[in-house]
Formats: C-alpha cells, sequence, structure tokens
C-alpha cells in the first residue's frame, strides 16, 4: 500500500476485521494455545496492535491471516515470559495426521486451517448450561465484549465475567474436546447450536424484560453466525434456521408504531418490508425443502415466509399455513407450536373451532406461565363477540406478560374491550 | 486419557442392591467388558450399602446417623473410568445399568491405589 491510510481508515478496517474474522482467528489461535483464555486474550491484544501496525504499515491483503500471527506470537510471548500459568489440562484437539508439525511457530498464514465449527460445537456443547453456551459463544465465536453481554442478559459485568470463566474452566476440567462431533452424534449436537444461534436472535428480537423490543445488534449477531454457520456446515436445518432469521428480520421495522407500540401482524405496513431479505429467506426455504423431509427450523421458515409473502393479512395462505403446523407439530412436539396451530386454525375453521383448542391447551397446563395463552384466548372472544369474557383473560395476560411493549399493547386491547363491556 | 467418577443415583428401595432385578445386575458385570468394547477401561468400581447403613459426621464431632445428603435419589456406587473426552466418557456413562434414578460424571484431580 502506498502512503499511510488516514487514521478513521484503520479504525474501520479493524471494527471490520473484528466482526468478520474474530472467530475465525481466535478458533485458529485456539489451535496453537490448546487454552481458550489464553487465546482469548491474545487476539485481543492482536485486534490492539493493528490499530497502530495498520496505520503505520497498511491495512493487510489478508486481515485475518495478519492478525492470526499476531495473536500466536503474543501467545507465545506470554508463555515465554512466564505471564501464562498454562493450565495443566490442555484443550483436547485430535490432529488429523496432515497437521502434525503445525505448531505455534510454524503455522504461517497459508495453512491456517478453519477451525470455527470446532469453537461453535465446544461453546455449544450440551454439558453447559444454556445460558452459559450463549454468552460463550457472543464471548468466544463473535467477540462481544463481556460488558456487552453482561447488559444483554442485564447481569453486572463481574457476574458475566464469573459465568464465562466458570465455564471455560468447566471446558478444560471435564475435558470437553475442540472438535466437530462425529457423523452420529452431529444431528443432536447441530440442534443444539441452532438452538443458542435461534435463542440469541430471539433475545434480540423480543427483549424479556427491559423497554426495547429490538436490541438490532443481538439479532444481526445471530444471523451473521447463522450465516457463517451456513457457509461451513449448510445442512438443510441450518439454511432453515437462516431463512427464519432472516425472514424475520425483514419485518422488524414493523413490529412496534412510531411511538414503540406493539402491532399485530395485522396491522402492520407490509409496504415497509424488506422484500430483497424476504426474497433471500424464500430461496433458502426451497433450498432447505429440496434436501429431504423438513425439519422443525425450515417448517417455522415455510411459515414466515409464507406469512410475508401475503399481500395482506387476510389473504395469508392459512390452510397452507394449518398444514404446515401440523407437520411441525410432528416434528417438534410442543405446546406452543400447539397454540400458533390454533390461531391458523381459527383463520381456516374460524374463532369457535380455535377457542376449543386454546381451552384443551389450557386444560393441558403446560402453558400456565405463558402470557399468549390468554392473549389468543381474549382475541377469539373478541372476534366471537364474547368481549366481556375477554375482559378477565386480557388481565389473565397482562399478570404474565414481562416485556414493556407486549404490556401496552395488551393494555390497549383491555380497554377496548372493558370500554364495550361495561 | 482422561479420568472420570461416575456416580450412580438410584431410588433407593427397602432391600438395597438385593432388590436389583437380575438383567441390571448381569448388565453391571457386563459393563467393564462393553466400555472396553467402546475404546474405554473401567479402573475401579465401588457399590455401596444402602444409605440407612451411612453415619455422618458433620465437622469434627458431631455423628449422626444417616447419610450427609438426605434425597430421594441416593448414592448407589461409583465407578472410575478412563476415556478419551467427555464426549467419550458420556457415551460410555451412557450404558450404566438405571433402574429410577442415573449417573454423574465428574472429572478427576486424581485417583491412586495407595499401596500398604
Amino acid at each position: 500500500m502506498t502512503g499511510r491510510p488516514f487514521a478513521g481508515d484503520v479504525q474501520r478496517a479493524v471494527a471490520d476485521a473484528h466482526r468478520r474474522e474474530w472467530a475465525f482467528v481466535l478458533a485458529a489461535t485456539t489451535r496453537t494455545t490448546r487454552d481458550l483464555d489464553l487465546a482469548e486474550e491474545a487476539v485481543q491484544d492482536a485486534y490492539v496492535s493493528a490499530l497502530t501496525a495498520w496505520a503505520r504499515d497498511g491495512v493487510p491483503s489478508a486481515p485475518g491471516a495478519w492478525l492470526t500471527t499476531a495473536a500466536r506470537r503474543n501467545a507465545l510471548n506470554a508463555l515465554k515470559r512466564g505471564q501464562v500459568l498454562r493450565t495443566k489440562l490442555p484443550l483436547l484437539l485430535e490432529r488429523e495426521p496432515a497437521e502434525e508439525d503445525d505448531s505455534m511457530e510454524t503455522g504461517g498464514p497459508d495453512t491456517i486451517p478453519d477451525d470455527r465449527l470446532r469453537l461453535v460445537f465446544t461453546c455449544c456443547h450440551p454439558a453447559l448450561a444454556g445460558e452459559a453456551q450463549v454468552a460463550l459463544t457472543l464471548r468466544l465465536v463473535c467477540g462481544v465484549a463481556t460488558g456487552d453481554i453482561a447488559q444483554a442478559f442485564l447481569v453486572s459485568e463481574p457476574t458475566m465475567a464469573a459465568r464465562l470463566t466458570r465455564a471455560k474452566k468447566k471446558i478444560a476440567a471435564a475435558r470437553i474436546p475442540y472438535v466437530v462431533p462425529a457423523a452420529a452424534d452431529l444431528p443432536d449436537r447441530l440442534y443444539a447450536v441452532l438452538g443458542v444461534i435461534h435463542l440469541l436472535y430471539t433475545l434480540g428480537h423480543t427483549a424479556p424484560s427491559g423497554e426495547d423490543l429490538v436490541r438490532a445488534d443481538l439479532a444481526e449477531r445471530a444471523i451473521d453466525l447463522a450465516r457463517m454457520l451456513r457457509d461451513l456446515l449448510p445442512e438443510p436445518e441450518v439454511l432453515g434456521l437462516l431463512a427464519l432469521l432472516v425472514v424475520n428480520h425483514a419485518r422488524r421495522a414493523t413490529r412496534t408504531d412510531a411511538q414503540g407500540r406493539l402491532l399485530r401482524l395485522a396491522d402492520q405496513d407490509r409496504t415497509a418490508w424488506d422484500r430483497e431479505a424476504i426474497a433471500e429467506g424464500d430461496r433458502l426455504v426451497l433450498a432447505a425443502l429440496d434436501a429431504g423431509p423438513p425439519g422443525r427450523y425450515t417448517l417455522q421458515a415455510a411459515i414466515a415466509a409464507l406469512h410475508a409473502e401475503a399481500e395482506t393479512y387476510d389473504r395469508t395462505d392459512w390452510a397452507q399455513i394449518l398444514a404446515l403446523y401440523d407437520a411441525l407439530l410432528e416434528a417438534w412436539p410442543s405446546p406452543v407450536v400447539a397454540l400458533n396451530r390454533a390461531i391458523a386454525l381459527g383463520m381456516v375453521a374460524g374463532p369457535a373451532a380455535a377457542l376449543a383448542e386454546v381451552e384443551r391447551l389450557e386444560d393441558d397446563g403446560a402453558l400456565a406461565r405463558y402470557h399468549y395463552l390468554p392473549a389468543t384466548r381474549a382475541d377469539l372472544l373478541v372476534r366471537l363477540d364474547r368481549r366481556a369474557e375477554a375482559v378477565p383473560a386480557y388481565r389473565a395476560a397482562l399478570d404474565l406478560v414481562d416485556n414493556d411493549a407486549e404490556r401496552a399493547f395488551l393494555a390497549e386491547r383491555l380497554a377496548e374491550c372493558a370500554g364495550v363491556a361495561h | 486419557m482422561a479420568q472420570y467418577a461416575v456416580m450412580i443415583f438410584e431410588r433407593e428401595t427397602p432391600g438395597g442392591a438385593a432388590d436389583l432385578p437380575p438383567e441390571v445386575i448381569e448388565a453391571h458385570i457386563a459393563l467393564p467388558d462393553r466400555v472396553a468394547a467402546l475404546g474405554g477401561r473401567i479402573v475401579a468400581g465401588l457399590a455401596l450399602e444402602p444409605s440407612g447403613t451411612a453415619t455422618t459426621i458433620r465437622g469434627r464431632e458431631m455423628v449422626t446417623d444417616g447419610p450427609f445428603i438426605e434425597s430421594k435419589e441416593a448414592i448407589a456406587g461409583v465407578f472410575v473410568l478412563e476415556a478419551r473426552d467427555l464426549d467419550h466418557a458420556l457415551a460410555l456413562a451412557k450404558l450404566t445399568p438405571i433402574v429410577d434414578g442415573g449417573v454423574e460424571v465428574r472429572p478427576l484431580v486424581d485417583f491412586r491405589v495407595v499401596e500398604s
């Protein structure tokens, strides 16, 4: 590169490399350090040194390779200086024979193996608690700072740091291997990874508490992760999950009105949906459906795509959505799916049929703490013009909801009914 | 190879080990060979009398009747397992015959048999 780049350009290049290359650099560095903590610190330092080095020498043509080399050197220096208490339990890495001489000293930029899948499967190992899996994935795979993860989970930074440390300790002490699972275990383990990504998106999409309905950054991180996984392991359900996230994200701008109030699907401005993203989701759904019997994410994505493609709420292909819910209930028997199926049934066979299903779910008791159950009951009662009965159902939903935007929405529905009923 | 303790927790029955169905006992006897066939090794095993026979010393002095922790499921036995990693250990531990409980797999810091 000729001449020194501007400081702003360098910062942008480093930020860009952080977003795009963090997982690659950390995974490759972990291969040589065999210690997640040491690798994490060395990679962090490599990004810091990139700010000055790239300002001095120009932005390298392969930033990931530059950062990996720098991170490995940092780790090696830390070990030489004896600053690191090298754990007695190095991360377990099965080495393929061809990689035998891939050591800290010799691993050149041309020979960096792509270990991102190993990193993802290690972070999402079922022996780790669900919230630890999500936090570790954010920290190690996405490179999100501990303080930001703490904020997303509404805990203090020391609490989140302790949670991450505990998870990394367990990986080392219990000897969770740094490998992509064997073919026999892959389907189950892949669902664990997809579950983490989906949860991350859900956290970003509907914050469980607090005021912001959309935490766009978390949702976008989840989509980045799903894209990365699609590139590395294009299994049908990976395509399905990516499709589901992309289609839901395409509608993000219309979930609330200008005042931040929640809007029903029927009331959303469909012209504001991201048509390009919906088309991408549709292509992904078709590719996933082509690959064989659809799994739960592909079916959910197919349902979301049908909603997204409908011109209006009433002109949605409800019959096909109901058929997809039938298939989904079989692939993934869950009371939440049964509730959503009941809503589709209501659009095909009328609110009375749906109400009977909702009452069956109420008797079942599995959704006793789920505010959408009484909220759905209330909506159906309104459609049946039984508004006086809808009032206690909306109240029950309000007692259970913990998201401010959804609370405001339910309070408004309640006020409408109570006004008419009294 | 890494070492793990596999702790067997079972709902207790009045007769203890005598109440175990014969097929469970046979499965226990066959376990070391099944583990070895899958590349692991059972290094040692302990089968415990029911928790009603336990005596607990709290602190240094207080002697009480019964196990340290009272629960519906009590620890019924422990074996020491050698496996390549946690995935391997979990696959092997799943072979443990269980009547109405489960197993806990815990990595070991150390295991040794003290020679006299």
